[in-house]
């Protein structure tokens, strides 16, 4: 039987047998026992992630008609997404919206996480921290919806501002168009900036700074020529934490967003529901995804080039 | 290094003060109008009320959707802490070539728009003939969840001596009793508070579940439901009060896990 | 094969293309303190650890007692160790610790409170048993280490830099301490280090290793006044050296032309080394050169700086033509900096060695 042969390929010490040397090789070997360990994660993500993400692109390239999928390869679904204006409009508000929100949400959110690392005791830091990462956590949906009562016709600002007698006539721009999205947003995606840029803010070395100022540099110089480029990494990690995933946000848009404020998600999410063209509903996905990426990868860096220009 | 005392800038703790008062206070308005004895959420308030409390606990569909989201939940906590477990033990106790790719590959999803992902994995199982149900909730958010188990299990393998495994290997235990007396132990504060914080993801968790949901439906596509009634909003608002409470108190207790036994100067964060 | 307890045969560890062990093969003696020195990289850590089972070596064997155990796990050998980070168990007290290991022993409850007990006792930490491991200072976590290996009687006791830690006088009792306990319980210790000193006054006999390669085996006074080769003697204390040419031998004497150093006889040089036209270098110790006033035969140079040290003083002197200025430990005078002298040795003082 080949089972109980002698496998004498590694210097005849593992005669008896295939079992025995794959468990003698288990033993041996760090990188294989480490990657048993690791099998049935990264299994599960295979299957999970990596498998469908595969099937997307695939059926990117199909077309669908009622209930008959055909699977001849065509890049007609792509052409769609370029050539048609409505499409493309839709790409520049979805980008457009989330570099908005990315940039306003990390330029309020340095301060504050400057404030913890700078200005706060070490004791204090943790509450402070807990404080400001709860939020990340509760429900994005109850959020968004918050924020719907808040900006309504018959909403809190406005029957609170009717009330006090400020206004007589509800505002009607605060709510169903871009503006709201994006303050909904902002407001959604605030934790997550701070937690990048406080980490890489308290990372810095103190004494770069003592140092700095001992050879005469003031406070504002302190910062331009140190704090800022060395925050860089965590300012740049938030931008790339919010606007990779708000473009393709699906939540917000529907529930504040109105017609004015329509995102590639709403779009994509009625190709898969009411429409039924999934082919259509893939080639978007792809080609947000693509643009998504094409986007972070120029304007990060741009940001880089800029900073080393003023060094 | 010394660390002189922090400096005072009123400015900088004025903006910090306000930051948060822009983070909760809109979050607040929710309990706020739970108990306010009106069907419009607007202002001047009325009256307090406990009422939609009442309508909330009585309704059945409510207490189903909620029941799906605690099981669906549970079983998230459990499978992607039980992965993120081995992941983490992998990545910290071995040499593996690669091991930095595979890091990168398991915390995709992260940078992955979840509606992709929904998407995806509906494509997936339609293909595979697989019906939508709550097993295909589940499989979405164990997606979206390991990562942040993996990352809450990682710092904690970091933070203790290898030698310590190899101490007990060494007199005489085997890699399973081992781990359940030593590694387990020591782990255990980042166990909980992996599987505190999957809970939540999970249960909190929208537009994965929307697309995977079959016929039951779990508590977030239950209120995205209730959202196009406007007589329903203030007992959307209670329910809402009370998840958000729950939330922060699991919040709280999985952080204050994650710093046990890390010698307090542990950050929360990275 | 010889009386060797602990057989390490022919053992090469790679790590990609680097070899942290190379064809490392020596036997370990039954109740022998045995020392593996180097400086750091030289691979002695990756050996002992391939001793306990820790790592796997691409190449060789190794036998404990007679039996292999290169396929044995760690947890199957008869071996113990002491980590360098002591890795007590945080989550349990001193009793526990240092009873961790004799759950699986088979003896009774009784039985192994009374072993733990024992041991308390050898390490002198009699009432700590509550204690929990984080109320520990360094010494005191380092005797329980060294407890909690011990009290399951292993074969041999392996001791990773177990006194790296502590500071220079607990460092010197512990030395003095671990000898004792290693007298009294008769077990074979192999006990990596990077000191010298610590090595050679603890050691029955150390292996010196540079570069994952063994480069001598001996007790300390062997290698003190013979060193092998230059890595050795340079290691060992310090050193002098010398380079030359043999030119010749008679009897047991050989002579060697030092250039700027002289013409320098050496006794009993070893045979391989005394072709005439050889390439060698002539090693002396600085506590063996003769310090003269100048005008004495013998080397002439200046002392360039002398550091005090009671009773002795080292000197360093400069000899027109020699890159390096001389080492010599000499009683103290009231020669200072700058007088002339002259250098000698007798011909039983130069160590001979193979140039490269």
């Amino acid at each position: 039987m080949g089972s109980l042969a002698t496998v004498d390929v590694i210097g005849g010490r593992y005669s008896g047998g295939l079992v025995r040397w794959l468990a003698t090789l288990y033993r041996r070997s760090d990188a294989v026992r480490g990657y048993t360990l690791l099998s049935p994660t990264v299994l599960v993500m295979l299957a999970a992630m990596a498998a469908p993400m595969a099937l997307l692109a695939v059926y990117s390239f199909w077309t669908q008609d009622g209930y008959v999928v055909d699977k001849t390869f065509t890049l007609a679904r792509y052409a769609e997404v370029f050539s048609r204006d409505s499409y493309r409009e839709l790409f520049y508000r979805s980008l457009y919206i989330s570099s908005l929100v990315t940039v306003v949400t990390v330029l309020l959110a340095y301060p504050m996480a400057y404030f913890v690392a700078f200005h706060v005791s070490d004791r204090t830091k943790f509450v402070w921290l807990i404080l400001l990462t709860i939020p990340f956590w509760t429900s994005y949906l109850l959020r968004v919806f918050a924020w719907k009562i808040i900006l309504g016709y018959n909403g809190v600002i406005n029957s609170g501002l009717m009330a006090l007698g400020i206004i007589h006539e509800p505002l009607e721009f605060l709510l169903y168009n871009t503006t709201a999205v994006v303050v909904t947003l902002a407001h959604a995606w605030a934790a997550f900036a701070i937690l990048p840029i406080y980490v890489s803010l308290e990372k810095i070395d103190r004494s770069l700074l003592e140092a700095a100022a001992d050879l005469g540099d003031g406070p504002i110089r302190r910062f331009l020529r140190i704090t800022l480029p060395l925050s860089l990494p965590g300012v740049i990690g938030a931008a790339v934490l919010i606007f990779v995933p708000t473009t393709g946000d699906y939540v917000t848009p529907t529930l504040v967003g109105g017609s004015d404020g329509v995102m590639i998600a709403n779009v994509i999410e009625v190709q898969f529901a009411k429409i039924g063209n999934w082919p259509m509903g893939a080639a978007l996905a792809m080609a947000s995804m693509a643009a998504v990426g094409l986007v972070t990868l120029l304007s990060v860096q741009a940001v880089r080039l800029a900073v080393s220009r003023t060094r | 290094m010394r660390r002189r005392g922090p400096k005072r800038n009123l400015g900088l703790v004025f903006y910090a003060v306000l930051y948060l008062a822009f983070l909760y206070l809109p979050v607040l308005f929710l309990p706020l109008f739970s108990f306010n004895d009106s069907a419009f959420i607007a202002f001047p308030l009325v009256g307090f009320t406990t009422k939609w409390y009442g309508q909330m606990l009585a309704d059945s569909a409510m207490h189903t959707a909620l029941w799906n989201s605690l099981k669906v939940g549970a079983a998230v906590a459990l499978a992607s802490t039980a992965l993120g477990l081995l992941a983490a033990k992998a990545l910290t106790r071995y040499r593996l070539p690669g091991g930095a790719a595979v890091l990168g590959f398991t915390s995709l999803p992260l940078f992955i728009p979840d509606i992709v992902l929904g998407i995806s994995l509906l494509i997936l199982l339609n293909t595979v003939g697989m019906q939508l149900s709550l097993i295909s909730v589940m499989l979405g958010h164990i997606l979206i969840c390991a990562p942040f188990a993996i990352t809450v299990l990682m710092s904690r393998f970091d933070g203790f001596d290898k030698s310590l495994e190899e101490a007990s290997l060494d007199l005489g235990e085997n890699a399973w009793t081992t781990f359940w007396r030593v590694t387990f132990p020591l782990v255990l504060p980042g166990i909980i508070s992996s599987l505190l914080l999957t809970f939540i993801v999970s249960f909190d968790e929208f537009l994965i579940a929307y697309f995977l949901a079959g016929t039951e439906a779990t508590l977030p596509i239950y209120i995205w439901g209730q959202l196009r009634f406007p007589y329903k909003l203030p007992v959307v608002l209670a329910l809402g009060a009370v998840i958000l409470v729950v939330s922060c108190v699991l919040v709280v207790l999985a952080e204050w896990m994650r710093g046990l036994g890390q010698g307090g100067k542990r950050m929360v964060g990275a | 094969m010889d009386d060797a307890y602990i057989r390490i045969e022919n053992i090469t560890k790679r790590f990609g293309a680097v070899k942290a062990v190379d064809r490392a093969d020596f036997g370990i003696r039954r109740g022998e303190f045995f020392s593996l020195l180097g400086p750091s990289g030289c691979g002695k850590t990756t050996l002992l650890r391939m001793i306990a089972g820790f790592e796997y070596p691409s190449e060789g064997e190794i036998y404990i007692d007679g039996a292999a155990v290169t396929d044995l796990p760690p947890n199957k050998r008869p071996s113990n160790m002491v980590f360098q980070s002591y890795a007590i168990f945080p989550h349990l007290n001193v009793a526990d610790n240092i009873g961790y290991g004799l759950r699986r022993s088979g003896l009774s409850k009784a039985e192994r409170n009374a072993r733990v007990e024992e041991a308390l006792a050898m390490i002198r930490l009699p009432d700590m048993g509550n204690r929990r491991a984080d109320q520990l200072s360094g010494g005191q976590r380092q005797r329980v280490a060294l407890a909690r290996a011990l009290v399951n009687r292993p074969k041999v006791l392996l001791l990773d830099e177990p006194l790296g830690a502590l500071d220079k006088r607990l460092r010197e009792a512990m030395q003095i301490e671990l000898r004792q306990i290693q007298k009294n319980v008769g077990i074979t210790f192999v006990f990596v280090t990077h000191d010298q000193e610590e090595a050679l006054s603890m050691s029955d006999r150390i292996a010196v290793m540079s570069n994952g390669q063994v480069l001598q085996i001996a007790d300390p006074r062997t290698l003190y006044d013979r060193p092998n080769c230059r890595e050795v003697a340079d290691f060992i204390g310090t050193m002098n050296f010398f380079e030359g040419k043999v030119i010749g031998t008679g009897g047991d004497i050989t002579e060697i032309d030092a250039g700027i150093a002289g013409r320098l006889s050496a006794k009993n040089v070893a045979v391989e080394l005394t072709a005439p036209g050889n390439d060698v270098l002539v090693a002396v110790r600085p506590e063996k050169i003769v310090l003269k006033t100048a005008g004495a035969a013998g080397l002439v140079g200046k002392i360039s700086t002398s550091a005090y040290l009671g009773e002795r003083s080292h000197l360093q002197i400069l000899v027109p033509g020699l890159k390096d200025p001389v080492s010599v430990a000499a009683q103290t005078t009231h020669e200072h900096a700058g007088a002339d002298v002259s250098l000698s040795w007798p011909a039983e003082a130069a160590i001979v060695l193979p140039r490269h």
